[in-house]
């Protein structure tokens, strides 16, 4: 069976600087959820920015279905169902809610589809369906998250990157939306999830992923990769032998 | 041995964010201590807080032995205690040499503009960039410099001032692996010559290498502290990392 995405060799980085990423090789099969790990700077959202297309690989290859989309546009990927939603929680602020969801779909041309993919938005997202004549500028912040994955969903994706979806977030409201991802996990779309919160990123999803300064480190089951102990290491550095004072 | 900083007690809100929570840290004198933890800790708060960006809620930065608490950045220099940014400066046309050459307290307040570069000043200022390796570069304009030259620039024009306490904010961030190794070299170089170091960096084989010292924070508060084979084994540490605690 073709993977659903596949990244084989991969190089990228931003402008002229260095390699951000390294020789990524990783594959997303079609019905998996996934979490990608890993400190600061290991190139999580660079990955993602990679994959939807913001950015080119220098090297490598990266495949939607078999097909090379390394080098498309963003919008190109969004058709073969590629979405990606970004850790700056980017609403339409004078909009409604229901705008907002609506603006998803922008590219459908069938009324009857978008009311479709609106009520099944409305119905994953109860909250959204009670605020949906609200400016989504007043909405709190986890509710702005709401809307920004639900507008994500409209374009039917079946493969959807999302980007540190806790960030600035109060930890009740987080829950909320860790729930909220954990349920996508469970259709038929894909989701592959960047979190600093590695162990409530990797409590919602099946597979972990283990980035670090830019390469693949390993990947397993999401429930006990955090036990593996090359995780301690990787979050607090290679051992250092205890020194003597220099005085 | 005596500390060369010391915070008591710091507290910084911004807005409802307690971003640093009853901040207490030492810095010793003649050490490289690190401060660490997860994404929005407080680390660079506690950075500005120390070095008079931003005045704290309440709390006292203790440096060399005076209470500069609200101070501003400017007078602190003078004193002995500088700083680099996460992100590099814009450093606008000027050469890089002119950027060293403004970058020292003891020019004051004389613009550039009109005032020539003494020889002594130069002779300091291509003495760091040597220093640094971009010598060849003292004639080009900074902004036409590339990201990972700009933080050399910038460590290299922190210690025009002859500073005693050198603030490093993520000075790995973003730069190659080459360069990362000079400037572990050069910073491990500087301390050995007697200049204190606090750095805030998420590398952390770099951390753990270099440092005397570790302290961890974590929701604006100190987590932890000490050397850094101990941080390493400390599950508490780990924990805050992977969002366990």
């Amino acid at each position: 069976m073709t993977a659903l995405l596949e990244l084989s060799e991969t190089r990228a980085g931003y402008g002229a600087g260095p390699d951000i990423l390294h020789d990524v090789s990783l594959t997303i099969e079609a019905g998996k959820s996934y979490c990608i790990i890993g400190p600061n700077g290991a190139g999580k959202s660079t990955l993602l920015k990679l994959v939807c297309g913001i950015l080119k690989p220098r090297e490598g290859r990266v495949m939607v279905r078999g097909e090379s989309v390394g080098g498309l546009r963003p919008d190109q990927l969004l058709a073969r169902g590629v979405c990606y939603v970004p850790q700056e929680r980017t609403v339409f602020p004078t909009m409604t809610v229901r705008e907002n969801l609506s603006m998803g779909a922008y590219s459908v041309d069938d009324k009857d589809v978008v009311e479709q993919r609106l009520g099944r938005v409305l119905e994953l997202f109860p909250i959204l369906d009670e605020r949906r004549s609200q400016i989504a500028g007043t909405l709190s912040g986890g509710e702005q998250q709401m809307v920004t994955l639900g507008r994500a969903l409209m374009v039917d994706p079946s493969l959807m990157m999302i980007d540190e979806p806790s960030l600035g977030l109060a930890p009740t409201v987080a829950d909320q939306i860790f729930d909220t991802i954990r349920r996508l996990g469970e259709t038929d779309i894909t989701v592959l999830l960047v979190e600093q919160n590695a162990q409530r990123g990797l409590e919602s999803v099946d597979w972990g992923i283990v980035l670090d300064l830019g390469k693949k480190k390993f990947e397993g089951p999401a429930e006990g990769i955090l036990d593996d102990p090359r995780i301690r290491e990787l979050y607090l550095g290679a051992k250092v032998v205890s020194r003597e004072s220099e005085g | 041995m005596t500390a060369l900083l010391e915070t008591r007690g710091l507290n910084k809100a911004y807005g409802g964010l307690q971003a640093v929570r009853n901040c207490s840290i030492a810095v010793k004198q003649g050490s490289i201590t690190s401060l660490i933890g997860p994404n929005g800790a407080g680390k660079t708060t506690a950075f500005d807080v120390i070095n008079g960006v931003v005045t704290p809620d309440s709390g006292n930065v203790i440096f060399d032995g005076t209470d500069v608490t609200g101070s501003f950045p400017h007078k602190l220099t003078r004193m002995g205690m500088s700083r680099t940014f996460q992100i590099t400066r814009d450093l606008r046309d000027m050469t890089v040499l002119e950027n060293m050459v403004v970058s020292s307290p003891a020019r004051g307040l004389r613009s550039l503009i009109g005032t020539k570069i003494q020889r002594r000043e130069r002779d300091r200022a291509m003495e760091l960039l040597d220093f640094v390796g971009i010598t060849h570069l003292a004639g080009t304009a900074a902004n036409k410099l590339s990201y990972g030259q700009k933080k050399l620039l910038e460590f290299a024009s922190v210690l025009m001032a002859e500073p005693k306490l050198v603030l490093l904010d993520e000075p790995a961030g973003g730069v190659n692996p080459a360069l990362l190794e000079r400037i572990v070299d050069r910073v491990a170089s500087l301390n050995r010559s007697g200049i204190t170091f606090l750095l805030v960096e998420h590398k952390m084989d770099m951390v753990m290498q270099l440092s005397d010292w570790v302290i961890v924070m974590a929701h604006g508060e100190v987590l932890a502290e000490g050397t850094p084979a101990d941080i390493q084994e400390n599950d508490i540490v780990l924990d805050a990392y992977l969002g366990r605690a």
